[in-house]
């Protein structure tokens, strides 16, 4: 079964068409990377799929449980309430800036939604929160905030506050792309970790030697529409004339 | 008049204004949040009545606001007023002006928060009410602790406006005093407990502040 299938997305930002009619589905353990121009829908695609943007057509669902649907008017009809929450409890997303609560000590940022949207025994998630650090190589941070981090620390306890949710899957958009190139390294290396648990991951990255090494497949995004989507060793053998431009460009970088 | 007995009276007096302080803002504070609310409506009528409203508070004197609270009711209604709805009228005066310009405040404040707070929220599961009065209204209250200070310690020299209705508070007795027994003196008792008022106001505002200082 799928975790995540989108059916023909499409979404505008007022007349202008940001994703169009773009499918795609990932299986469990599977990690799927989405690389690209700037400009090209990235970000936007992972928006659709977490719901931070409203879609203008198609079809998003999770563990086979429709999120949202496009009726026979074309209305766009999204699932509510509790069963909404449901869905919305499968995935989390890392963002670019981190988006951490800055008055929240890095333990309760980590612990707070566990408790108050999941209602979660406060033991378990201590104990949670705490592996978690330890994974992150920030067990004797706990208490600092925020402000008291390096980006890439910051960055790590965002993964781990997405992670304390347990959820089935976990979107990272562009999680590196604020960071100096050491502390970029510090998250690929988080990234490479939960990749050998088999976590299941959608990636947006400019890091094409990570994205080869990593993905199970790698999708190819230019103007809102997926130019091409295969295993990253065909992608970055493609014969397709834009892939092999987009990614020369990268090789020269 | 012994100096003692005109302390008695101006302490007293004093007592009253710090009254109409203190109720002036466990009333206004939180009706300006809700005025902010009103005024960021995407309703374009609630919208438009609330920023009608705000520009009337800020545009006109407290003065004059005080004394149509106060008379309206007896020209509009021929309502019986004096007695307690003197004091009444004070609080609500005062409340109703303090929450536009408190509003105001607490707009900015929202306003200028980053949007990904309320993005990490949501995707975190948190409701709508979680994610306002858990992530956003704590640093909200942060961002605008300065400029709530400022309000406040105007409000604290704003109470001498309550004269303006025969309310015997510290201003009114001052006057009294002075023109009674021809002397100077009870103006710079009262100018010194203004002060000493503000000095304490100011400090409880840094305290805040301070407390609020552990994060960026
Ligand atoms: N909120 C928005 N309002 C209007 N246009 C937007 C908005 N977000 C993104 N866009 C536009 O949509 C296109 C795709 O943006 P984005 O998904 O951020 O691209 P990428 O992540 O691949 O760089 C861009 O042209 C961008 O300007
Ligand atoms: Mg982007």
């Amino acid at each position: 079964m799928n975790i995540l299938e989108m059916n023909h997305i499409n979404k505008k930002f007022d007349k202008l068409e940001v994703i169009k009619d773009i499918s795609l589905s990932v299986s469990e353990g599977e990690i799927l990377s989405i690389i690209g121009p700037s400009g090209s829908g990235k970000s936007t695609i992972l928006r659709c799929a977490t719901m931070l943007e409203t879609i203008n057509g198609g079809e998003i669902k999770y563990l086979d449980k429709q999120a949202v649907r496009t009726d026979d008017n074309g209305n766009v009809v999204y699932a509510k309430g509790d069963k909404m929450k449901n869905i919305k409890s499968n995935f989390g997303l890392v963002f670019q800036n981190f988006n951490l609560f800055p008055h929240y000590s890095v333990l309760k940022n980590i612990m707070d939604a566990p408790l108050t949207v999941q209602k979660r025994d406060k033991k378990e998630v201590y104990e949670t929160a705490k592996d978690l650090l330890e994974k992150m190589g920030l067990s004797d941070k706990a208490d600092y905030y925020p402000c008291q981090l390096s980006g890439g620390q910051q960055q790590r306890v965002s993964i781990a506050r997405a992670l304390a949710m347990k959820p089935k899957i976990l979107f990272f958009d562009e999680p590196t792309s604020a960071l100096d190139p050491e502390l970029t390294l510090e998250i690929l290396k988080v990234i490479r970790g939960l990749a050998e648990e088999h976590m299941t991951m959608v990636i947006v990255t400019h890091e094409m030697n990570f994205a080869r090494e990593v993905s199970s497949r790698i999708i190819f995004m230019e103007k809102g529409v997926i130019v091409e989507e295969t295993t990253p060793e065909k992608m970055f053998n493609s014969d397709n004339q834009r892939t092999r431009e987009f990614l020369g460009r990268y090789s020269q970088l | 008049m012994s100096f003692q007995m005109m302390l008695m009276q101006l302490a007293g007096g004093m007592v009253k204004s710090i009254s109409i302080f203190a109720w002036t803002l466990i009333f206004s504070l939180p009706l300006g949040l809700i005025v902010s609310f009103g005024r960021m409506s995407s309703n374009k009528l609630l919208g438009g009545v609330v920023k009608f409203y705000i520009s009337v508070m800020r545009g006109t004197p407290l003065m004059l606001q005080l004394l149509v609270v106060y008379f309206g009711p007896y020209y509009l209604f021929k309502m019986h007023i004096g007695g307690a709805y003197r004091f009444i009228a004070i609080i609500l005066g005062f409340s109703v002006n303090y929450a536009a310009y408190f509003a105001e405040i607490f707009r900015s404040g929202i306003e200028s928060m980053p949007k990904g707070q309320y993005e990490a929220a949501q995707i975190l599961g948190y409701s709508k009410n979680q994610t306002f009065f858990k992530i956003i209204l704590p640093q909200v209250v942060k961002r605008i602790l300065p400029a709530i200070t400022n309000e406040v310690i105007t409000l604290v020299k704003d109470t001498s406006l309550a004269f303006s209705l025969a309310y015997l508070e510290m201003f009114s007795i001052t006057k009294q005093i002075a023109a009674k027994e021809t002397t100077f003196v009870p103006f710079i008792v009262a100018g010194l407990f203004y002060y000493i008022f503000n000095f304490v106001v100011a400090m409880v505002m840094e305290n805040l502040e301070n407390r609020m200082k552990y994060y960026k």
